[in-house]
C-alpha cells in the first residue's frame, strides 16, 4: 500500500440535465518522502485533483487514501500552499503562521514552544526578519514563502502545492524553486505539486504525472525523473537525462495532447 | 558557377575566443554625499504651519463669504430670516453658555444635545449588536438570506418617522419609542453591509479555515469578523448618520429634553435665531459622530482592506 494513493478519482458536475465529466479514473501512488508533480494544460482539472486530496472538494467516485485512511474532509495533515498565497491580510507574517501553529499544536505544545516553532518555520523560509510585517507590505515571492512556512508548520503528512510559483516573475520563481528543493532535501516531506511549467516539474520532481486534456481528464503517463539529488539548476541545463525528460513531456503536452483552445 | 559562389561565400567560421571577463564595477568613482540641510526647529514649524494653513484657510474663506452674502441678503427691510449678526445678538445667551439649567425644558444646548445623544447611543448600540448578528446570519446561510432578505428589503424603505406612531402605541412612552425609532433606522444598513461583507469573504480564506479545521466560533472571530470589518464599518457609519437624522425628527414629535424638541419649541416661540444656532450644533455633532465611527473603523480595520 503506498503512502498516498489517488484511487480511481472521478469528478463530474451536473447542471440541470447536462453532466460535465471533469476527471475520470485518476489513479496515482505517492511514496513517503517522494516529490510528485502533476502537470497539464490549464483547465484540465489539475487543481481539482489537488482539492480532492486536500478534502476541499469531494470526488464523485473514488477518492484519496492517505496512510490507509480515506480522505473525507480538509485537515492540517494535508497542508496546502495556495496559488495566490491566501495569507490573511489583517494578520502579520508571524500571526499567519502562528494561527496555524496555535490550532494544530494547541494540545501538544506550550505557548512558548508554539512561539519557538513558529519562528523556526519562518527561519526555514528566511522570513523571520519580516515577521511583524503584514502581507500587503511584502513582495509576492515573500508571501509565497510565508504560505510555505504556514504549511510546513502544520507538520503535514503530505504537502500540497497548488501552482505555488505561478504568479511570480521568472527570477523569483527560480529562487523559490531552489528553496523548495532545499527544504525537501532537509525535511523529507512527501510533496504533491500542481504545475504547468515543464522545467519546474523536471527540476523538482521524482516523478511527473502528465494529465490529458479535459473533459474526462486523466493521468496519461507517469514519467520518472532519474536525476540524482541534490540537483543544480546550471548543471541540469546540459544533462542528457534532464533534456530527455523535458523532451518527453513536451511531446506529451504539445503533440499528443495539444491544447486546442489555447491556440 | 557553384565554385565561384563557394568562393564568394566561404563557410563562415567565427571564433569568438574566450569570453572577456566582466568589467569591474566602477568603484573608483568618488561618491559625494548629498548635503541635506538639517531641518531646524524654525523651518519645521514653518512647514507645519503652512500645511495647517492650507487646510484651514480655504474653508474659512468660503464660510466668511457665505456669511457675508447672508448678511447682505437678510439685512434688507422685510427679510424673513435674521442676518448672522442678529442671530448672534439674539441668541447670545444660548451661544455663550451652553450649560445653564433653569429647570424644566429651559436648559442650555449642551443638555439638549446630551439627551439626544443618549437616545442615539442606546438605539444605535442595540442596532449595531442586532444588525451585525442578523447580517452574519443572512450572509452565512443561504436559507436565512432567502427567508429574511425580501422582508429586510421592504422594511428598510419605511421612513423612520412612520415607525413612531406604532412604537408609541406599543411602548406608551416617548423615551423607548424614540430609542426604537433610532434602532429601526440604523439597523438596515448595518444588516445589509454586514451580510454583503460576509458573502464576499474570499473562498481562499474559507479554504484556509477548512484546512486548519477552525470551529464555528473560531471561524467567526478569526476569519469572518476581520474579513468583513470594512463592510461592517461602512454599515455602521451609514447607521450613525441616519440615527442622527432620525433623532431630531423623532424628538420634535415626542417632546421632552432633546435638540429636536428644542428646535420645534423655538419655532413655536418664533425664536428663529435659536433655531439657527441649534442647527449649527446639530451639524457639528453629526460631523463629530461620523468622524468618531470612521476613526474607530480605520483603527480596527488596519490592514484589512489592503490585500
Amino acid at each position: 500500500m503506498p503512502y498516498l494513493k489517488l484511487d480511481h478519482i472521478a469528478k463530474s458536475f451536473v447542471r440541470g440535465s447536462q453532466k460535465t465529466v471533469v476527471l475520470a479514473d485518476v489513479t496515482l501512488a505517492v511514496e513517503k518522502g517522494e516529490f510528485v508533480s502533476i502537470i497539464g494544460h490549464s483547465g484540465c482539472g489539475k487543481t481539482t485533483v489537488l482539492n480532492i486530496v486536500a478534502g476541499l472538494v469531494a470526488a464523485t467516485t473514488g477518492g484519496a487514501i492517505l496512510e490507509e485512511r480515506e480522505v473525507s474532509e480538509p485537515g492540517p495533515d494535508r497542508a496546502v500552499v495556495f496559488q495566490n498565497h491566501s495569507l490573511l491580510p489583517w494578520l502579520t507574517v508571524y500571526g499567519n503562521v502562528r494561527l496555524a501553529v496555535d490550532k494544530v499544536f494547541a494540545a501538544r505544545k506550550t505557548r512558548a514552544e508554539r512561539h519557538v516553532w513558529t519562528m523556526h518555520n519562518l527561519d526555514l523560509v528566511q522570513m523571520a526578519h519580516a515577521k511583524d510585517r503584514r502581507p500587503a507590505e511584502i513582495s509576492g515571492g515573500m508571501k509565497q514563502r510565508v504560505g510555505l512556512a504556514r504549511a510546513l508548520a502544520m507538520e503535514p503528512k503530505v504537502l500540497l502545492l497548488d501552482e505555488p510559483f505561478g504568479a511570480l516573475d521568472a527570477l523569483t520563481r527560480s529562487y523559490l524553486q531552489d528553496s523548495v528543493m532545499a527544504l525537501h532535501e532537509k525535511l523529507g516531506n512527501t510533496v504533491l505539486m500542481i504545475t504547468h511549467d515543464v522545467d519546474e516539474a523536471v527540476l523538482l520532481s521524482d516523478r511527473i504525472a502528465m494529465m490529458t486534456n479535459g473533459p474526462a481528464a486523466t493521468i496519461g503517463e507517469v514519467l520518472p525523473v532519474p536525476l540524482p539529488r541534490p540537483r543544480k539548476r546550471l548543471e541540469l541545463a546540459t544533462s542528457p537525462v534532464y533534456l530527455k525528460c523535458r523532451q518527453r513531456m513536451l511531446e506529451f503536452l504539445y503533440e499528443r495532447h495539444r491544447f486546442v483552445e489555447a491556440a | 558557377m557553384r565554385k565561384k559562389l563557394a568562393m564568394n561565400m566561404p563557410a563562415v567560421k567565427v571564433d569568438l575566443g574566450p569570453i572577456p571577463p566582466p568589467l569591474p564595477a566602477q568603484s573608483t568613482a568618488k561618491v559625494l554625499p548629498l548635503l541635506a540641510p538639517k531641518p531646524t526647529l524654525k523651518s519645521r514649524i514653518a512647514a507645519g504651519s503652512t500645511a495647517i494653513a492650507a487646510r484651514v484657510f480655504p474653508p474659512a474663506l468660503v464660510i466668511a463669504l457665505l456669511l457675508a452674502i447672508w448678511q447682505i441678503l437678510c439685512s434688507k427691510a422685510g427679510a424673513t430670516l435674521p442676518a448672522p449678526s442678529k442671530v448672534v445678538s439674539d441668541a447670545w445667551g444660548l451661544i455663550s453658555d451652553p450649560f445653564f439649567d433653569n429647570g424644566g425644558l429651559d436648559k442650555g444646548l449642551f443638555w439638549h444635545i446630551s439627551a439626544s445623544l443618549q437616545r442615539v447611543a442606546l438605539g444605535y448600540a442595540l442596532a449595531s449588536i442586532v444588525g451585525v448578528a442578523l447580517g452574519a446570519l443572512v450572509g452565512q446561510s443561504i436559507w436565512a438570506m432567502r427567508g429574511l432578505d425580501p422582508i429586510f428589503q421592504v422594511l428598510r424603505t419605511v421612513p423612520p418617522l412612520a415607525w413612531l406612531p406604532l412604537s408609541l402605541a406599543a411602548f406608551r412612552n416617548g423615551q423607548p419609542s424614540a430609542i426604537f425609532v433610532i434602532f429601526i433606522t440604523a439597523i438596515w444598513p448595518i444588516i445589509i453591509n454586514t451580510a454583503v461583507g460576509i458573502r464576499n469573504i474570499p473562498q481562499d480564506y474559507r479554504n484556509v479555515a477548512a484546512v486548519l479545521r477552525l470551529n464555528h466560533l473560531e471561524f467567526f472571530l478569526k476569519i469572518m469578523v476581520p474579513a468583513a470589518a470594512p463592510y461592517i464599518f461602512t454599515g455602521l457609519r451609514i447607521g450613525i448618520g441616519l440615527s442622527w437624522l432620525a433623532i431630531v425628527a423623532a424628538e420634535m414629535l415626542i417632546g421632552g429634553v432633546g435638540i429636536g424638541f428644542f428646535i420645534w419649541d423655538a419655532w413655536n416661540s418664533s425664536h428663529i435665531s435659536e433655531i439657527i444656532v441649534a442647527l449649527v450644533y446639530v451639524g457639528l455633532v453629526g460631523f463629530v459622530l461620523d468622524r468618531i465611527v470612521a476613526g474607530i473603523a480605520s483603527i480596527v480595520t488596519h490592514g484589512t482592506a489592503a490585500n
